[in-house]
């Protein structure tokens, strides 16, 4: 177990290498600068400020200063957005407020998802199941701006006035409902589509019979016997949501304005806040892998049959 | 041993027990009116091709059944109990507790996902308030009895840690835990190899005449039936087509149908050792099974009788019965006559 980890934290290392270097190129690829944008400064300044941030060296001198930087803990300042910040004091700012939409839309979508891929496995064949399948087919396949946008016209707008628009610092707690829905939408569709069907196919499992031939009722033998093998596979799903939910999080907290993580991190791109787009990209780079790292080790306690020592 | 026992009459009795499954294809009668009686202490061998509806029977008894298979007809009588009335709760007082069962496999019959000791003190603590310490405790004794070493490690394993022939071992302690009054074990050997084929056999045995316990074994295998069946019935098609004492199931069969059956098995205690002879035919087609007596298409003795009525049971010595035309002396008698008339 402990070698499983540590190799896995090995990889998980390079891999963050590699993104960091991809996203170092790229940001330095795409046209523009930090200093451009605003009023165009005069050609010393720019160099009198390029030269100050380093800007001026080759950039694999640049992207190894920057590695030698973070390797100490240092994610250095930001040019711009707020001047001379320390980037992992922003972060640490702005994390919160995305963590709690990003875990508010987990919760509503496992336990939605969850609940209703069981039912619907339990109303097999019957116009719940089919209604159901409607419903969740459709929430797969609208991207998730659209949903926003159709749910911020019908609550926020033109039909009910009953939920607000924008969502910033102050903002009540029902403000964060659409944000959330919207957000856990997709993947509770999803999550209710794999429990669906892995629920069904635990149920017509033989140690189902074994159980019945116990004497044990019917609702230890659903959710004692049968969900706990359907959620092996829906597990696995986890882990590629929490991607979802971290990436689909950039659209939402623009669209409602909520002051995150998601929403800061897509202004800096516009703004070539260097340091910010690389200390946060590492940052997130950095979370996804520790959750997936986590999901893996809930698999192997959920399912005594896989043996992450052997698997590494 | 109990000298009661033959007066206080049969633990179970099942009589003219109908099952169908009602299919888009239309009604398959997997089981065909049934009839048997069972006491304490005995062995019943239940024998018959695939699709016989050997199964079916056996988990009508336990309530089993999935849909779309509905039980039409007839009586089971558990200690005087008819169960087929029971409610929901009864039901599941019934099972593992008076009735227990057994599966062909068990590699697929256990749970994985939960360890030994969570399965069976789970088959315990359905039906009794026990502590967690007696329940361990118990769960060990039975560990023990059904021949598996070092019980105290192995209520924490899951069942992939264990061999084939141990899960049986495990799925035996389960449904023995409450002490049933009857095991029903449906094809209990079939997945596992010869000599592991035999220690369970002498296993449950042995719990068996401990105990005093009834059987009903259900299998492919005669020569499994002839280790340890006190009574045999042959199913063909839905019906018990003979039944009787084990050796005169052997030694003397009556119906074409357990003839062929018996002849196509090697015999090792035979010197003529004779070939391996396959039943000529295939199997009904159980949703237009054919009027009459249903193994009539692949009989060599069929009559033409045999064609449109189901032959009555004609009784033998010693609760030796068998449904076959041939029996019915009057039947049999115009029959001959009737072919030897072209000859005239
Ligand atoms: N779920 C089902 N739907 C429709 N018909 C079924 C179903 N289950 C069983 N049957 C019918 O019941 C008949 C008897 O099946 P059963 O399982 O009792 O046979 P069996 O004697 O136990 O055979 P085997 O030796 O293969 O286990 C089969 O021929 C089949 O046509
Ligand atoms: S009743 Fe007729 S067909 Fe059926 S087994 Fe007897 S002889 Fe054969
Ligand atoms: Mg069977």
């Amino acid at each position: 177990m402990v070698e499983y980890i540590i190799k896995r934290v090995l990889l998980g290392l390079a891999a963050l290498i590699v993104v960091s270097a991809l996203t170092f190129l790229l940001m330095n690829l795409i046209p523009g600068g930090p200093f451009l944008s605003e009023k165009a400064p005069t050609a010393e300044v720019l160099a009198a400020l390029e030269a100050k941030y380093g800007l001026n060296r080759p950039l694999h001198q640049q992207y190894f200063t920057w590695l030698s930087d973070i390797l100490r803990g240092d994610f250095g300042v930001s040019f711009k957005m707020q001047k001379n910040r320390p980037v992992i004091v922003i972060i640490g700012e702005m994390f919160p407020t995305s963590v709690k939409v990003g875990v508010f839309a987990m919760l509503w979508a496992i336990v939605a998802g969850v609940s209703l891929g069981c039912f619907a496995a339990y109303k097999r064949g019957r116009l719940t199941d089919s209604v159901l399948r409607v419903v969740t087919t459709t929430g797969v396949v609208l991207p998730t701006f659209v949903t926003a946008t159709i749910l911020l016209v019908v609550f926020a707008g033109g039909i009910f006035k009953i939920l607000p628009v924008i969502v910033d610092k102050n903002a009540e707690w029902y403000a964060y409902i659409l944000p959330c829905f919207t957000l856990g939408l997709n993947p509770m569709c999803n999550i209710a589509r794999y429990t669906r069907s892995s629920m069904l196919d635990a149920l017509s499992q033989e140690y189902i019979r074994t159980a019945y031939a116990k004497g044990l009722n019917t609702a230890a033998i659903i959710f004692k016997h049968a969900l706990r093998n359907a959620l092996i596979p829906v597990i696995s799903y986890i882990g590629p949501m929490i991607a979802y939910i971290l990436t689909g999080g950039f659209v939402i907290e623009t669209v409602f304005s909520i002051p995150g993580l998601g929403r800061y991190f897509v202004q800096s791109i516009q703004n070539r806040d260097y340091p910010i787009i690389m200390g946060t990209t590492i940052f997130l780079a950095s979370f996804v892998i520790i959750m997936t790292l986590a999901v893996d080790i809930l698999y192997r306690w959920i399912d005594p049959r896989i043996d992450l020592a052997k698997e590494a | 041993m109990n000298v009661d026992s033959g007066e206080a009459g049969p633990l179970l009795s099942v009589t003219d027990l109908k099952v169908s499954f009602f299919t888009p294809a239309g009604e398959v009668k997997a089981v065909n009116g049934i009839s048997y009686d069972l006491r304490r202490g005995e062995v019943l061998g239940i024998v018959g091709e695939s699709g016989s509806g050997k199964s079916v029977e056996a988990y009508s008894i336990m309530g089993l059944l999935q849909s779309p298979g509905r039980v039409i007809g007839g009586s089971i009588s558990l200690g005087g109990e008819n169960v087929l009335e029971y409610g929901r709760r009864q039901i599941r007082n019934m099972r593992g507790n008076r009735v227990s069962m057994i599966f062909q496999n068990p590699m697929t019959s256990l749970n994985p996902v939960y360890t030994i000791g969570d399965q069976i003190r789970e088959a315990l603590t359905a039906h009794s308030r026990v502590s967690r310490g007696d329940a361990d405790r118990r769960a060990m004794d039975m560990l023990d009895l059904v021949g598996i070493n070092n019980p105290e490690k192995r209520l924490r394993q899951y069942p992939h840690e264990l061999s084939g022939g141990m899960r049986q071992r495990v799925m035996i302690a389960l449904a023995l835990i409450c002490e049933p009054d009857l095991l029903i074990a449906d094809e209990p050997t079939t997945a596992l190899d010869v000599t592991i084929q035999a220690q369970i056999l002498a296993l449950m045995e042995s719990i068996r005449k401990e105990r005093d316990m009834a059987i009903i074994f259900i299998t492919h295998n005669l020569g499994v039936v002839a280790d340890i069946c006190t009574r045999v019935a042959v199913m063909y098609a839905g019906h018990i087509v003979e039944s009787g004492p084990v050796n005169d199931i052997f030694y003397a069969p009556r119906h074409p149908y357990t003839l062929g059956l018996l002849r196509s098995i090697p015999r090792v205690d035979d010197e003529s050792r004779e070939r391996l002879i396959p039943i000529d035919g295939t199997p009904v087609d159980m949703l237009n099974p054919p009027p009459g007596c249903p193994f009539a298409p692949r009989c060599h003795e069929c009559m033409n009788i045999c064609l449109r009525a189901y032959p009555p049971a004609t009784a033998f010595a010693d609760g030796h019965a068998a449904n076959c035309w041939m029996f019915d002396r009057d039947v049999f008698d115009r029959e001959m006559a009737e072919r030897e008339m072209p000859d005239l």
